[in-house]
This record gives C-alpha cells, sequence and structure tokens, in this order.
C-alpha cells in the first residue's frame, strides 16, 4: 500500500499529490512514469513523475480529472493509500545521457502545455543542479489555469508565459511565443523538449521542424501494463513501430505521427463516456446508448 | 463402478452452448469416484515410461498408486515434491505428447488420463486444506526470483524447500505470470486454483514482493551487491508482442493477443464492476494458431463477438494443443485455414472494417520441417470484421538484459543459460523459462525453474 502524504489543488482540475514509495523515489529519473492503480478493481494509470525525493522515499504526481478513474482518484485524501503504485517505467530523458561539457553546448527551451508542465519540473529541477541554464515556455489558455508557474520561476533561467487570450504574459499559443523568440528576439536554441496535450506537440514539432531544431517530445498513450508485455502503446516513430512504455516515453517529435497517435487515444472514448455517466448518475444511470428510451 | 480397463473414465464438461456465453471452467474435472476407477487402470510400470515424459518427473505411478486407494491427502505429498502447481498444470499442460503419450496403456487403448488425476488430487487437496510440507530450518542464504510465473513459483518453492529464503519480485500487481494475466479464466479459475497455488508457494516460506520492476526500480547488481541476496533466478517471461507488419496495424480495433487477455484476465474487464475498459468487438479475427490464439479467440466469443481463426498453414500444423482446437469448434469458432491477412482496411475514423486475406497452399518443408505455405496467385478476399487481434508471438523483453552487465544474451535476444542448471554468463544468476526460450508452455518453464533451483542450490552448497 502506498500513502498519499499531501495533496494540492493546483488549478484547471489539476491535483498534486505526494506518495510514500520509496523503491520508485530511490532510482526515478526525470522523463520517467509510474503506474497508479487505487483499488482492487481499478484500472492501471500511468502517470509522469513531477518530483521526487530519494532521502524521504516521495515521489510526486500531478494528475488531471479527465475521466472516471481520475475523477476517483481526486477524492483520495492525505492519509489514505493506494493499492498499487510502480516504477520507475520508461526511459529518462536522453539529455541525462549527454556529458557535463555536451550539456553546456546546448541551448534548451522546454515548452509545456497543461498537465504536460509536470514532467517538465523535474528535467528543469536536473538543469539547473547540474548548473545547466535553459528557458521555458508555459502555455495556457487563459491565466487562471497555469499550474507550477512559481516552482518553475524558480529554476528556469528565463521563464515566458504564454496565454491564448492574452490574459496574461505574452498573447498567443506556445508556436507563436517560439516564434517570437527565435524569429523576433534571435534566440538560439540547439534543442526544444515540449511536452504537453499531443495536438500541441505535433505543432510545436511542426514548427521546430521549419526552424530545424530537433525537438523530444513525451508520448502519453493508452497503456495497461506499462513494461512491454501489451503493445497497447505502439506508436509510429519514422518507418518503426515503438513502444512508448519501454523505447520511450520520449521521442524524436519530427518522427512521432502525432495523427495516429491521437486516433489511437480515442480507442475507449465512448467506454470512458459511459464511465463517467455511470459514475455521475449511479444507479439511474442508463447507459446513454440511445436504445432503451430511458 | 464399472470399468473397460482400455478406455479413460470420461470428464464432465460444461456444454458448448452453456459455456460459449460465460467465464466459468470449460472441464469439471473429477469426483473422488471417478479418479480412483482411472487411477485403477494405471498399470504401476516398473520403468514407468510417463516420468521421463514429464519435464519436472513427477513419480506419476507413486502418485497414482496412492490414489488408487482413495488416500488424497498421501497423492498429494507424492506430487508436491515434484511441482509447486499441481493444480495449474493438470490443466494447462500438454499431457497427450508428454506423460500421457509414453503411457503403456496408450499402445492398446486410451492412456491413463494422467492430467486429469492431477488436477482432482490438487483441487482435492486444496478443499481438504492440505498444505504443501515446509522446510524444517532455514539455511540463512537469500535468493531472489524475478517473476512470479511458473518459472519463478516453481524455483522459488523448490528453494524453500530446501531452506532458502526466498524472495519473488513481480513486475505487475498480482502475482502468477501467465497464470494471471494471459490463460483465461474458463481454463485456468484464477481466484480457486491460481491464487491458491500462489498462496501454497507463500506458505513455504517464500515471500513475493509485487508492483517492483527488475531492471528499472532496482537492477540486478544492485539485488547481489545491496540487498543482500546469494543468488538470482530470472523468470521474467516471454515480453513484447509482435505484429505482422502489414497496412492498417495501427487502426483502432487491432490488438495484441497479450493486451485483450490481459485486459480480460489480470484486469477483469469482462466484469463490469472493474473499470479497465475492453473493445469486445462484434465480428474478431484472431491470427495465429497457437494456444494464446485459441484463449483470445475464446475470450473474444464469451464477450459476444463472432469469431474466424485466421492460420496460414493447415490443421495439421496448428501448434496449439489439440484439446484446445476441440473446444474452440464446439464452442462455434471458426477456422480460416492456409489464409494469410495482407492488410487491415480502416475506415476514415481510423477504426478497423474489414482484412484483405490471402489463400495458401504447402509446399515444401522449411527449417522447422513443417511444409512452408506459399500463397495462391489471385485468391485474395475480404473478411467483414471490426476487430483483430494478433497473437503471433513475442520477442524478448529487453528490461533486464540492457541493464544487467556481463548477461548473455543470444541472437534473438533471449538471454543464455544452461539448459541442465539454468546458469547464465554471470556468476550467481541463473535464468529459465520463456525469457531464455522464447514464448513456450507453463510446463517447459517449471521444469526450467526446477533445474536452476537444482543449479542454485549446487552453486551456494559450494
Amino acid at each position: 500500500m502506498f500513502k498519499i502524504l499531501k495533496k494540492e489543488y493546483l488549478a484547471n482540475n489539476i491535483w498534486l499529490m505526494d506518495v510514500e514509495a520509496p523503491r520508485v523515489a530511490k532510482s526515478c529519473q526525470p522523463g520517467q512514469f509510474v503506474i497508479v492503480k487505487m483499488d482492487e478493481k481499478g484500472e492501471r494509470i500511468p502517470l509522469t513523475v513531477c518530483d521526487y525525493d530519494r532521502e524521504k522515499g516521495i515521489v510526486t504526481i500531478v494528475f488531471q480529472k479527465v475521466g472516471a478513474s481520475t475523477n476517483e482518484m481526486a477524492e483520495y485524501e492525505v492519509g489514505e493509500t493506494f493499492m498499487d503504485f510502480v516504477g520507475p517505467l520508461g526511459c529518462a530523458s536522453e539529455l541525462l545521457d549527454l556529458t557535463e561539457e555536451e550539456l553546456k553546448k546546448e541551448k534548451l527551451l522546454f515548452v509545456c502545455g497543461g498537465v504536460g508542465t509536470a514532467p517538465v519540473y523535474p528535467q528543469v529541477k536536473w538543469m539547473k543542479e547540474h548548473g545547466i541554464d535553459v528557458d521555458v515556455i508555459i502555455g495556457a489558455r487563459t491565466k487562471d489555469i497555469l499550474i507550477l508557474e512559481d516552482a518553475m520561476r524558480d529554476i528556469a533561467a528565463n521563464l515566458y508565459i504564454a496565454t491564448d487570450d492574452g490574459s496574461y504574459g505574452f498573447k498567443g499559443n506556445v508556436c507563436d511565443q517560439i516564434n517570437e523568440l527565435v524569429k523576433n528576439q534571435g534566440k538560439e536554441y540547439t534543442r526544444v523538449i515540449a511536452i504537453g496535450p499531443m495536438i500541441m506537440m505535433k505543432f510545436v514539432a511542426q514548427l521546430t521542424k521549419e526552424l530545424k531544431i530537433p525537438t523530444i517530445v513525451s508520448m502519453n498513450p493508452i497503456m495497461v501494463d506499462g513494461t512491454g508485455m501489451c503493445g497497447a502503446c505502439r506508436l509510429q516513430v519514422g518507418d518503426e513501430i515503438k513502444f512508448a512504455c519501454v523505447d520511450g516515453p520520449e521521442f524524436n517529435g519530427h518522427l512521432v505521427d502525432f495523427d495516429q497517435a491521437m486516433q489511437r487515444q480515442r480507442m475507449y472514448q465512448s467506454e470512458e463516456g459511459r464511465a463517467v455517466l455511470r459514475q455521475q448518475e449511479g444507479d439511474t444511470h442508463h447507459g446513454g446508448c440511445g436504445n432503451c428510451n430511458g | 463402478m464399472e470399468v473397460d480397463v482400455l478406455k479413460r473414465v470420461p470428464v464432465r464438461e460444461q456444454e458448448p452452448k452453456v459455456r460459449a456465453a460465460n467465464f466459468e471452467e470449460v472441464c469439471l474435472g473429477y469426483n473422488k469416484e471417478e479418479a480412483m476407477a482411472e487411477a485403477a487402470r494405471c498399470i504401476q510400470c516398473k520403468n514407468p515410461q510417463c516420468v521421463k515424459g514429464c519435464p519436472v518427473n513427477i513419480d506419476i505411478p507413486g502418485f497414482i498408486g496412492e490414489l488408487k486407494e482413495g488416500k488424497v491427502e498421501e497423492a498429494y505429498q507424492v506430487i508436491s515434491k515434484f511441482s509447486a502447481l499441481p493444480a495449474v498444470c493438470g490443466r494447462v499442460c500438454p499431457q497427450e505428447s508428454q506423460c500421457e503419450a509414453k503411457c503403456i496403456r496408450g499402445i492398446k487403448g486410451d492412456a491413463v488420463s494422467i492430467g486429469k488425476l492431477e488436477r482432482f488430487t490438487a483441487d482435492a487437496a486444496r478443499e481438504a486444506g492440505i498444505k504443501p510440507v515446509k522446510a524444517e530450518t532455514m539455511n540463512g542464504k537469500k535468493v531472489a526470483v524475478i517473476g512470479s510465473g511458473p518459472a519463478g513459483l516453481t524455483c522459488a518453492g523448490d528453494l524453500a524447500k530446501l531452506g532458502y529464503d526466498v524472495t519473488i519480485f513481480e513486475a505487475l500487481h498480482k502475482a502468477g505470470g501467465v497464470l494471471s494475466y494471459g490463460i483465461p479464466e474458463f481454463r485456468l479459475p484464477k481466484t480457486e486454483v491460481v491464487d491458491a497455488e500462489v498462496e501454497n508457494v507463500k506458505s513455504l516460506g517464500v515471500k513475493i514482493e509485487t508492483n517492483v520492476v527488475i531492471g528499472k526500480a532496482i537492477t540486478i547488481d544492485e539485488l547481489l551487491n545491496e540487498e543482500g541476496f546469494d543468488a538470482v533466478f530470472i523468470g521474467s517471461g516471454a515480453g513484447l508482442p509482435k505484429f505482422m507488419g502489414i497496412p492498417g496495424e495501427n487502426a483502432n480495433g487491432v490488438f495484441s493477443a497479450n493486451e485483450y487477455l490481459t485486459r480480460s484476465n489480470l484486469m477483469k474487464a469482462f466484469d463490469d464492476s472493474y473499470a479497465t475498459p475492453i473493445a469486445a468487438g462484434s465480428k474478431v479475427a484472431v491470427v495465429g494458431g497457437g494456444n494464446v490464439a485459441m484463449d483470445a479467440a475464446r475470450t473474444a466469443l464469451r464477450l459476444g463477438a463472432d469469431v474466424h481463426i485466421v492460420y496460414r498453414r493447415s490443421e495439421e500444423e496448428l501448434p496449439a494443443r489439440v484439446e484446445e482446437v476441440h473446444h474452440a469448434k464446439e464452442e462455434g469458432i471458426i477456422f480460416d485455414l492456409l489464409t494469410n491477412p495482407t492488410e487491415i482496411l480502416v475506415d476514415d475514423e481510423g477504426n478497423v472494417k474489414g482484412m484483405t486475406c490471402i489463400r495458401m497452399e504447402l509446399g515444401e518443408p522449411d527449417e522447422s520441417g513443417r511444409r512452408r505455405p506459399v500463397e495462391v496467385a489471385g485468391s485474395e478476399f475480404t473478411l467483414d470484421v471490426d476487430t483483430v487481434i494478433m497473437s503471433l508471438g513475442t520477442s524478448p523483453n529487453p528490461l533486464i538484459s540492457s541493464t544487467t552487465e556481463g548477461l548473455d544474451i543470444n541472437r534473438w535476444k533471449c538471454i543464455v543459460a544452461e539448459e541442465e542448471t539454468g546458469e547464465t554468463s554471470k556468476a550467481g544468476v541463473y535464468a529459465g523459462g520463456d525469457a531464455v526460450t522464447g514464448a513456450a508452455t507453463v510446463i517447459l518453464a517449471m521444469g526450467a525453474g526446477k533445474a536452476a533451483a537444482k543449479g542454485i542450490h549446487e552453486f551456494l552448497s559450494k
């Protein structure tokens, strides 16, 4: 059993939790993920690691309420336990393989959107701890749904906030902000790391391909076991099929087939919708199939 | 009970039409009277061939002799000297090509129903609360076992009986490996059989730590150097599912058999009270002809689909057990033999809308000795399906081999291990089961787990 030690509401249905998981905390690296299963009958939910404290044996996860399982997860309180919490899974960020000299030569730009800001945080923190200055863009529809702004400001060399409605920071989406930095301000980046909704990563990768900046994206497809056994998370990357759970989750953004990945992500949309209805309507739920006149 | 000594006592089964709509066990097994009658058919050979046919060399005449007298506990203790999982083996072993294939009775008449007798013994012992006998003293040495499937459970059980302090590390949330995620409920009931046999292994003193991925959370070197284990056994199983590499394979509605079965067996997606969904499909094609293909097909059938098995060779070459093929046919699964998929057809929304196949004929034998299937030109046709399940085997999981220095792998990326002892290229590290051989059977994995337990015992007794 894995105890919840802290719970905090960030914004926009996004929650942060500290979970006691010593084996995971001891070995996890930026870029990796965990799988949480709340109880006997729960799903295995893959979540990226947001932070970790090796001494205290704590792993921080951040998740957004997007369906029946994450709705239920947000009901868990401090002191309660998750039945299963496994990790770290997937490969650590490939940037960690670079030597300190190689890293010093890099000019990195991290681009994050929505709940994807969480997995960017440990990467930027790791860079900061190793004396590497990096720039970070956080994109959001509007000011109220930004998360981890202060935490990120403490560790990024330059933090740029972009809001679609202009309610805060730069007015525009993350691609507009990248254009502003690279084209108008003449900033040069050797690499972009983009983590957020698939649609955001798709457009960032399209732009950086034009700009000829190598780009890493972190994919979050549907998974079951997360250890390479089921193949549900397979992606087309260039002319190869890759499994996000063992080959990723990070890939070369210029090679990922995002349209196919987004299509595969919708695989269980109707089942998921029914599960949410069941949760909301309880015993009065009729399935919403339209066949029973209920 | 009257018995024709040339014929085996028939075993009761659920009616095909009834069972095609439920997940209850197909075979109902013998009762005590039937088991004793069947046991009486064994002629207690002085030089029993059946034992030679068993990968874990169970004293078959020994346990059948006890059973003939109605002594269930004695029979159980004979088996449990050799096998930690008799209720599993009695159900899923290919006895017809192992012990029963060698039975003298089989020369003129039916072989003794050894598998069904093993199953009865294990089930009756469990119902009577009989447990395997624990080691009297511990020897103070620690062994780590990676994976709680048949290889790992067997290796752990044997070592615990010899007095070792054994911990099994399991990556999933539940112990059992393929017994839990792979083989369906209707062939191998989870709560009554698998969980109970896992409990029996634990009652020998074996500890099981779930949710630990070796190679990620902790490496083999750390187990040996930091966690104080004297030896490690790797029984991590097969791994990554294979796909055909044909167009349309990433469409929604194409699954690996591993995914489909894991959703249904491990995550219990067939039961609405569990949160994990499964897209059951209404017209399903399962590609492949092994036991896993039969399991996937029969699961899809029970979830309400019309199911085709698509296999490129003929019935004779089907790698699945005869009993499984027979059960599948009885339940109404359609076999499209000598047929190979060439493309999965996809609609505008990315969902499967059909599968193009080509007819095959058998040519000259290939390196496996089986006649090679060759395409019949111009014989393409479309199979009307909305779901395709690929059951083409697996390739090894790189999690352990890529994080363990000094552990040799072969050209198929399987771990290299001595057959007799399980010894690998790394001192103190042993391996067996699908991680070494590639996808095989439960009993072969158990045989390898047993050999490795002996190898580890010899190594640590030096």
